[in-house]
């Protein structure tokens, strides 16, 4: 039981870190493969706050989300826009150039060394239920993966914005048509894509670690749930994480002899099954 | 004439002389300074040019010149070509630096055929010093940090032991020495595990663990981030409550580390050659001038494994005279023996490694401050991984 339970939690901790991606990638259509970058950002904001400034940590994880946006709204405003029309190579080659100028400047910044994270009381060991250890940070990542995947599904399947979104990635010049303000909804939902980025990160320190190389290191786990999921779905993301968290943890417990491979096992399998990913839409182009 | 001709040559002569002895004598050190393992560049730097700063830029007579080349960590091809440019393109007389394994592996062949000493800073497996005559090595090798701890936990009472070690050489090698002395020791290996190398998440492992119920996991992943991420998880796993407890190899639990890991480190049972709060006077010098010199850095062992490679060199060059020509060098090196911050130290004359005290410690709050305190020791120890 513990085991599925961490799988779970493992599972939601990668959804957290990934959904964000499922939102540029997926429902903009831009191959952004800074995202890692956005989430250390979130990460080093979560971390200073933390230590140097003495804020609670619920307290820093919103305005670790809010600070990578406002920082993903410049960027888009001034770079990122000028690539929505541009092909999927230039933007691997830009937004990888975006990636290191982030490690360089990480490290210029903060050092090479781990970041020291320590968790509120309230937020740290186990409640043990007979045959069930669930850690109270897990249980917290779980929630909070729930009413995200909860809200963001709502965002883009029930509101009048999601509908304009759909129909501004699907075919800008009839959005613009219709007088929708397709600028304005990429920039919008762009600074959505990178909050969710930032707090990702800020959440995953306590598990990842935060060190310059962070947008490097996870940037496989982001693409294997997005690849997984199938792009521009939130609800897939979320099932996908659950998978491949439980699948991972649960290799690792039984066979850990070829643990590490069995996630790389399950999407190459998943992906032979479905190539658009599980809840993926044929590609638009 | 004949007189004037020979005066003009006697002072030309006179003037050689020193102009030899003040040929400046440049070291090139090769060390991460970027990516994932620039922390380990730093410290090692920072020893270095503290000992230089300490005493004078100029050893032997020879002013000293410190190139350091970025070799970005694991990528022996960048270590390789960095020595070859340090010995080619910059007339080096001395390597040194290397802060990890395949680093020093890669650019071993370099001080071999050039004959050019290599001193390294803290590549530990065993097997370096023998791909080269010209490496002589000042910090430590895996098993002689890992046969104490295990030779330690087999006589405290720890009778099953889980082991878990990352899955590269350093781990497999850690591993092999522990279970090596500790099942010589009356021990038993009750499980053992090996992790990929980037590993995000311990949970799976550490419940595996909490299940075997060992007396005692021994841990060896590479420092930093993967540390920190095991002992948070086996803290909020109460895994210390479960009468389970960490031994591992000092390098895990070294000063840079140890704030970040925070309190969940406290009592891990360890064992080093270097801690901030070894109790000697050159100790409490050195970490004084370090504090005064690196305001935001700890000193911690590859700071002095720098400091001690340059004070090797130092004593070296007044042996021979400020010859650092590879034979020659090495042969005046070999059974050198000086107090160190951490200690007494020697170069082995037949191995060219270090023969050093390694202390067994545990993780302690001292004035505030996570430590390693010393509370044993086994004296003078040799490589056993040579044995």
């Amino acid at each position: 039981m513990t085991v599925i339970f961490d799988g779970i939690a493992s599972g939601m901790l990668l959804f957290l870190i990934s959904v964000g991606l499922s939102v540029t990638l997926g429902l903009m259509n831009f191959v952004n493969l800074a995202h890692g970058a956005f989430a250390m950002l979130g990460g080093y904001v979560c971390v200073t706050l933390l230590n140097r400034a003495g804020v609670p940590f619920l307290a820093s994880l919103p305005v670790a989300a809010l600070a990578t946006a406002l920082v993903g709204v410049v960027l888009e405003r001034t770079l990122y826009r000028r690539l929505y029309a541009a092909t999927h190579l230039d933007q691997v080659l830009f937004s990888i150039g975006l990636v290191f100028m982030s490690i360089a400047g990480a490290h210029y910044f903060f050092g090479a060394q781990q970041q020291p994270m320590v968790l509120p009381q309230f937020l740290q060991g186990q409640i043990n239920l007979p045959g069930l250890d669930i850690g109270i940070y897990r249980l917290f990542l779980v929630v909070l993966s729930l009413a995200i995947a909860y809200g963001l599904n709502r965002l883009v399947r029930g509101t009048r914005f999601g509908a304009q979104l759909r129909a501004a990635v699907d075919n800008p010049r009839a959005a613009r048509g219709i007088g929708i303000n397709v600028e304005r909804i990429f920039t919008l939902t762009f600074a959505l894509g990178t909050a969710l980025a930032g707090l990702g990160g800020a959440l995953g320190v306590e598990m990842l670690g935060l060190d310059p190389s962070f947008p490097v290191k996870y940037i496989v786990y982001f693409l294997i749930v997005v690849a997984v999921g199938g792009s521009g779905n939130i609800m897939g993301s979320l099932v996908a994480s659950l998978i491949l968290g439980v699948v991972d943890v649960a290799g690792k417990y039984y066979v850990p002899q070829i643990g590490a491979f069995v996630i790389y096992a399950v999407m190459v399998v998943m992906l032979i099954v479905r190539p658009q990913g599980l809840f993926g839409r044929r590609a638009a182009r | 004439m004949a007189f004037r001709k020979s005066v003009v040559a006697i002072v030309a002569a006179l003037a050689a002389i020193p102009a030899l002895a003040a040929e400046p004598l440049k070291i090139g050190m090769v060390l991460p300074m970027s990516g994932p393992f620039a922390a380990y560049g730093k410290q090692i730097e920072n020893g270095a040019r503290l000992y230089l700063k300490q005493n004078g830029d100029t050893l032997a007579g020879r002013k000293v010149e410190l190139i350091v080349k970025d070799d970005t960590g694991i990528a022996p091809e960048i270590s390789k070509r960095a020595a070859q440019e340090l010995v080619v393109k910059d007339k080096v007389d001395i390597l040194a630096g290397f802060g990890l394994t395949p680093s020093a592996f890669a650019a071993a062949p370099v001080s071999k055929e050039a004959k050019k000493p290599m001193i390294v800073m803290n590549a530990a497996a065993s097997a370096i010093t023998t791909k080269s005559d010209y490496i002589l090595r000042v910090s430590h090798t895996l098993p002689q940090i890992t046969a104490p701890v295990a030779e330690w936990a087999a006589k405290n009472k720890i009778r099953k032991v889980y082991t878990l070690v990352a899955d590269f050489g350093p781990g497999q090698d850690a591993e092999a020495q522990f279970k090596k002395t500790f099942t010589a020791g009356g021990g038993e290996i009750v499980g053992e595990v090996r992790t990929p190398v980037k590993n995000p998440d311990f949970a799976p492992f550490l419940q595996k663990i909490k299940d075997v119920k060992p007396d005692a996991v021994f841990l060896f992943v590479p420092p930093g981030e993967q540390t920190i991420a095991f002992m948070k998880g086996f803290a909020e796993r109460d895994l210390a409550k479960a009468g389970i407890r960490v031994i591992a190899t000092g390098d895990l639990t070294e000063e840079d580390i140890l704030d970040a890991v925070g309190d969940n480190a406290l009592g891990i049972i360890n064992s080093l050659q270097y801690s901030e709060v070894h109790d000697s006077p050159e100790n409490k010098a050195y970490v004084q001038a370090y504090y005064k010199a690196y305001p935001k850095d700890r000193p911690n062992y590859m700071s002095v494994s720098g400091y001690d490679g340059m004070q090797l060199i130092a004593k070296t060059l007044e042996k021979t005279g400020g010859d650092a020509s590879g034979d020659k060098f090495v042969a005046a090196a070999k059974g050198m023996s000086w107090v160190s911050p951490r200690g007494k130290i020697a170069i082995d004359a037949q191995t060219r490694d270090i023969v050093q005290t390694i202390y067994i410690r545990k993780v302690e709050k001292v004035a505030g401050k996570l430590q390693n305190v010393e509370f044993d020791k086994v004296v003078d120890l040799r490589d056993p991984g040579k044995q």
